[in-house]
């Protein structure tokens, strides 16, 4: 006989660990076993890098800017990822049915958006730094060695504050659903334009800088490249710049939280976690 | 083998109840009653079959049921637990299994997605392994396990979905239209699992909407017919029949022709009548009252120059105590 004995109520702390890494798994064999990722991932961000930082040489900008434009470009990989890997998959997980399966197994969607957040995180780290590696040897470009260990802080504050952003626009593709492609869409160019992907975002000013800073990109890269490109112009110092990326990790991990349940609860409402209607 | 799994499923001892539960869509444009004041009771060890045809409520019904959906008004009580306030504690006991499903990752193995959809139920990665691997065994999926997903056909990936109901134990499982589309064999294969499954613990609990009267009269102990957002008759498939036992039933099959069914209805003594095309002859389906109405039917088809293929007096089905309940065949309703 198959069954009786095994059932069981698991603590929802193991269901949580154990459906990241299940999640996880299938971005990791996606990687694996379809290899088209190498080219597609890597070669086009490098080019699309490459190309700004032809327009810099092409208007004579100072050598710092080409830094830049190859900090800005990795960190770029992670601000997709979190867009189009995270937030938008419940899209496409409505569409199969896998989102009702998500729903109505004991999980929460947190452990479920952190295991594709994981999953991606080694195709997603190896495009970063081919880019930063590529870029940098191409163009000579110089990091200051005593501001490394700071900003590698800084950049796992930036992460841990910019896939907790992830989770609260995923909430809101468990509701909308398409709709929110729209958003995801119309939230790509304004954010690389405001977060300083590829110019310092000291250039936007204090108002236009201080509303950017609400994605946790614009502080964090702000201060890596204040970390480790001498001569960045400073907007705030890095100092307070990842103090207040500290800040923002619990605001959007609470806010993701309570959005997450939120959503779940309105869609249940209205219908829109099931793939057909009877 | 009609239903009756287990002669000791316990209707006492309730593993899903519904008190005058509703559900209604709105949208900008109009607003649905999918489901209108249900009230049911299924037992520990049932299996319970939702018969009805496309858009009579029977998916919205398990959307519930399953805490995907939430209800209009009224209450809905899965293992004692409600689907309301209890969702979260339910969903371990729970599983589902939708005929076409295509959830999962096609990049994945079928013994790997099975595994991953384990651990979301926190399975020991070991024990589910096993698991897996014993009702690959059963279903006959052994050889496909390191296949990838998209390599599947549609019965072999329906058997995986149903591995995937049965791995974690549910106390219910909800089966919604779980052979849909399936080939015979691929159908009676996912038919005996459910039986077998049920037959092991007495009490397992499965909920299964159909519209396949035949699958229902097969594996049930009992159904409720829904038509309309509404449960029109419940009892076992038995004395669901029984209720047109008295009846006599006709397959009438007639050459194509002017049209009939509305004629034959309006004929004294025939309590219902249905019709399907079927190899380009109109198979008509008459419950009537007594032998004595069959020569005035006879004499309608003539009279109304239509060419009789063939005449078999049967025995009741489901599909019968459908229409005598509804008036109109499935199929009509789903038009």
């Amino acid at each position: 006989m198959i069954g009786a004995a095994q059932r069981t109520e698991y603590p929802a702390l193991r269901i949580f660990f154990k459906t990241i890494v299940a999640r996880a798994y299938p971005r990791v064999m996606a990687a694996n076993r379809q290899k088209t990722w190498l080219f597609f991932d890597m070669a086009f961000p490098v080019v699309g890098a490459l190309a700004m930082v032809l327009v810099y040489e092409g208007l004579h900008a100072p050598r710092q800017y080409l830094g830049f434009v190859v900090m800005g470009g990795a960190m770029l990989a992670f601000w997709q990822n979190v867009l189009w890997s995270m937030a938008a998959q419940f899209s496409w997980d409505r569409g199969n049915g896998t989102l009702e399966l998500y729903v109505i197994s004991p999980t929460t969607f947190e452990g479920v958006l952190l295991g594709m957040a994981l999953g991606s995180m080694f195709t997603v780290t190896l495009r970063a730094v081919v880019i930063l590696v590529f870029g940098s040897l191409l163009f000579g470009i110089t990091y200051t060695a005593a501001g490394s260990l700071p900003a590698i802080g800084v950049f796992l504050l930036t992460l841990s504050a910019l896939y907790c952003l992830g989770m609260l626009l995923a909430s809101l593709f468990l509701f909308y659903g398409r709709e929110a492609w729209h958003l995801s869409n119309a939230m790509q160019e304004p954010v690389n334009f405001l977060s300083g992907l590829y110019f310092p975002v000291h250039a936007l000013g204090a108002y236009v800088g201080g509303a950017a800073s609400i994605v946790p990109m614009t502080l964090g890269l702000d201060a890596m490249r204040q970390l480790l490109l001498p001569g960045t112009p400073v907007f705030i110092p890095a100092g307070t710049e990842a103090l207040l990326v500290a800040i923002q990790v619990p605001i959007f991990a609470v806010l993701a939280g309570v959005s997450l349940r939120f959503m779940e609860s309105r869609a249940r409402r209205d219908g829109k976690l099931v793939t057909r209607w009877e | 083998m009609a239903g009756a799994h287990h002669p000791s499923s316990d209707t006492s001892r309730p593993a899903v109840e519904t008190r005058q539960l509703t559900r209604v869509y709105k949208t900008r444009r109009d607003v649905t009653t999918a489901l209108e004041n249900v009230d049911l009771k299924v037992g520990q060890g049932e299996l319970f079959g939702v018969l009805g045809p496309n858009g009579a409520g029977k998916t919205t019904l398990i959307k519930i049921l399953v805490t995907l959906l939430l209800p209009t008004s009224g209450v809905a009580l899965v293992d004692g637990l409600d689907v309301v306030r209890d969702f979260k504690r339910l969903r371990s006991r729970i599983s589902m299994v939708s005929g076409g499903e295509q959830a999962g990752y096609g990049i994945l193995k079928v013994r790997e997605q099975l595994w991953m959809f384990s651990q979301f139920y926190g399975m020991d990665s070991k024990a589910a392994r096993r698991r897996i691997d014993e009702l690959l065994e059963r279903l006959g999926l052994a050889e496909a396990a390191n296949k990838q997903i998209t390599s599947l056909s549609s019965g072999m990936r329906q058997k995986m979905n149903l591995i995937r109901g049965l791995m974690t134990d549910p106390r219910v499982l909800f089966l919604d239209e779980p052979t849909v589309a399936l080939d015979v064999g691929a159908a009676r294969d996912v038919r005996s699992e459910v039986q077998r499954w049920m037959r092991e613990d007495p009490t397992r609990t499965v909920i299964l909407t159909t519209h396949y009267m035949q699958e229902a009269d097969e594996l049930c102990d009992r159904v409720a017919i829904v038509n309309r957002g509404r449960i029109v008759a419940e009892g076992a498939p038995r004395a669901l029949k029984e209720s047109v036992d008295e009846d006599v039933i006709v397959d009438l099959q007639l050459e194509p022709g002017t049209p009939l069914l509305e004629v034959l209805r309006a004929i004294e003594g025939v309590g219902a009548a249905s019709v399907r095309e079927e190899d380009g002859v109109d198979r008509f389906s008459l419950l009537l009252a007594d032998d004595a109405i069959l020569p005035r039917v006879m004499t309608t088809v003539e009279s109304a120059g239509r060419r009789v293929s063939g005449l078999v007096r049967r025995q009741p089905t489901l599909e019968d105590a459908f229409v005598k309940l509804v008036g109109r065949s499935m199929t009509e309703e789903e038009a």
